[in-house]
């Protein structure tokens, strides 16, 4: 869900969404997507993320009634920390949306408990302190804090941020039970594009290697842990 | 919006939940919130610590140069034939603004939390300058974020916060200009969050900042209060002051908000008009969530946050501190606006009558003094923030007004 302002982003995702609203794209429009993915497939998981206004300009209600509607399962909405809870949390946890956390490396023992406590789905274990898209994690730093998360909930823990390649995503598949690529996605969307920003030929291809290449990645990391 | 409750007192806010009625609040990413729950709680710790607000004060006095004058226009007075009209002079503090009272507080609270890198925004450079300036003083490191659009417009700025010492970023994404600067100094925050403090620079963003920076910009009101009871013996009965993100404005305001005789208004930067592109939050906007808190905020249909426009960098933000958003619908301040050419006018006239260039901002606020003061009786006490001054201006001015330097 584009937003002019996303502050936890870096570079590629900025760029990404404006792009994205440069084209046209609206909150009505991808709950459409949502629908006409769902269309013929009703068992992908599918989460939406984002920043909160433009859902709250939507209006909240609205919004949940619809992506329900549409198929959504679960929402990443940065900005909406568990301070803000009952702003769209609460409510979208009553519709039977899951609304997922993002746990930080800033985020310590004492405050842990308060951000999962209305997590649900899995855990979204921000590798790096810092944007989307930019520094590599430590991966023996991403690891305990790993474990350090999995002796506080029962739910799936999922890292991302700053994850690029099948190496990387091996060595997090080692501890985590997802990984989480976002930039380097929308990275390779953009290099595909013509000259006016358009989708090629080759789009579709460049996301699905570089989908498969991660994927391969994940199992090796399964594999040997 | 609808109007809410009346409270028994307009000066008790933020609420815990860092909120003024439904404005404000803490809408950021969860890296920065025990970040800002840190500096909540070194605030409160600070602001009632005695030898903090002597070494406040001690500073205030002799770096900045307060108090500031109350200085009653004479000429400007006589030439308008009513209100009986009184500048606050916070373009005689140091880095010759109101900004250098919210920064010196600022970076005391983060020296006294051990933070060695300062970060800052800013839109026309006052910030930065007046941040740059302090960091020197006190030797520490100063980054400042600064929309490419702006680096380029305002030249003399850039300059000075790089013979202070500080790195001036030119920020390249979105629209490059101030609310980009805050999405970059608040992307830097997150990435250094050890050894970094953000110095915002006016009422916005996340709680607590609205309520730290209103709390500094105070003492502007609380002079005058003090000023004008030793004049004229009495309150004021109006006050004035522009609105960009609002911090001049709250400081003259806040310390009256319960004075309920004195009338307050905040004017807004209305651009080429109202019905046209402009950096009027409340006139033009509506409420949504930018920058960690909610308030009024320039945006589309679907909620993405649109450019304002303004001949005042300064004002040039689309959004404004959530303090304001509620007392505007609480009704205890009115929000009234002012074009480019209302300021420009207003700009000339206070330097041809009082011997005193404003800043273009402060100029908004002045163009509704001239709109005003006529319709008020003789013994009405209108005070105007004059909250910058206006060399920074001069250049943008001089070719506006066709006599190119």
């Amino acid at each position: 869900m584009p937003f002019t302002d996303p502050m936890a982003d870096g570079p590629a995702i900025q760029a990404g969404g404006l792009r994205a609203l440069k084209g046209g794209e609206t909150l009505e429009k991808t709950l459409h997507l949502v629908r006409d993915f769902r269309a013929h497939d009703a068992d992908t998981p599918i989460i939406l993320m984002g920043y909160y206004n433009p859902i709250y300009i939507f209006g909240v209600e609205r919004f949940l009634a619809e992506a329900k509607d549409a198929g959504v399962d679960g929402l990443i909405v940065v900005d909406l920390p568990p301070e803000e809870d009952d702003e769209l949390c609460l409510p979208a946890l009553s519709q039977g949306i899951a609304f997922i956390r993002l746990a930080t490396p800033t985020t310590d023992d004492a405050r842990l408990p308060a951000v999962l406590k209305n997590t649900a789905g899995f855990v979204y274990y921000v590798s790096v302190t810092g944007v989307t898209g930019v520094a590599t994690p430590d991966f023996n730093v991403v690891a305990s804090a790993v474990s350090r998360l999995k002796r506080h909930t029962s739910l799936p823990v999922a890292v991302g941020f700053g994850v690029k390649t099948p190496e990387h995503a091996a060595a997090i598949a080692a501890g985590a039970d997802g990984v989480v690529v976002g930039s380097a996605l929308v990275e390779a969307v953009r290099q595909s594009l013509d000259g006016e920003g358009r989708a090629t030929p080759g789009t579709v291809k460049a996301v699905t290697d570089l989908v498969s290449a991660l994927a391969a990645g994940v199992r090796r990391g399964r594999a040997a842990a | 919006m609808t109007a809410q409750p009346e409270p028994n007192s307009f000066r008790t806010g933020a609420d815990e939940r860092g909120r003024f009625g439904i404005y404000g609040g803490r809408f950021v990413a969860e890296t920065l919130m025990p970040l800002i729950l840190d500096l909540e709680k070194a605030y409160a710790e600070a602001k009632d610590d005695p030898s903090f607000l002597a070494e406040m004060r001690a500073h205030q006095t002799h770096y900045i140069g307060r108090p500031s004058p109350l200085y009653f226009a004479e000429r400007l007075t006589e030439h308008l034939g009513g209100a009986k009209v009184y500048l606050k002079r916070e373009e005689l503090n140091h880095t010759g603004s109101h900004k250098v009272n919210n920064v010196l507080g600022q970076i005391l609270l983060a020296r006294r939390m051990g933070k060695k890198r300062i970060i800052a925004e800013t839109g026309a450079g006052q910030h930065g300058v007046a941040t740059a300036t302090l960091c020197a003083r006190f030797g520490l490191e100063c980054v400042v974020f600064m929309g490419a659009v702006d680096v380029a417009r305002q030249a003399p700025n850039v300059f000075r916060m790089k013979m202070l010492g500080a790195t001036v970023v030119p920020v390249q994404s979105g629209a490059k200009t101030l609310k980009d600067a805050m999405n970059e100094a608040l992307r830097d925050w997150v990435t250094n969050v050890a050894d970094t403090f953000y110095c915002i620079g006016t009422v916005a963003g996340p709680h607590p900042y609205p309520t730290i920076v209103r709390d500094l910009q105070s003492v502007i009101g609380d002079e005058t209060k003090a000023q004008m009871q030793e004049a004229e013996g009495r309150l004021p009965d109006s006050l004035f002051a522009c609105v960009g993100g609002g911090s001049n404005a709250i400081g003259l305001f806040h310390p009256f908000l319960d004075d309920r005789s004195v009338e307050i208004f905040g004017v807004e930067a209305a651009g080429f008009g109202l019905d046209k592109l402009n950096a009027a939050s409340i006139a033009g906007g509506q409420p949504g969530v930018l920058h960690g808190n909610r308030t009024y905020l320039l945006m589309d249909k679907d909620g993405q946050i649109e450019e304002g426009h303004s001949i005042s960098a300064g004002l040039d933000y689309p959004g404004i501190g959530p303090e304001h958003a509620w007392l505007n619908d609480v009704g205890r301040v009115t929000y009234l606006s002012a074009t480019d050419e209302e300021a420009v006018e207003a700009f000339q006239v206070l330097s041809k009558l009082e011997g005193i260039i404003p800043a273009l901002e402060s100029a908004h606020a002045i163009a509704k003094v001239l709109e005003h003061a006529p319709k008020r009786p003789k013994d009405h006490l209108m005070v105007v923030n004059l909250s910058g001054r206006g060399d920074k201006d001069v250049p943008q001015m001089a070719d506006r007004l066709g006599m190119p330097l």
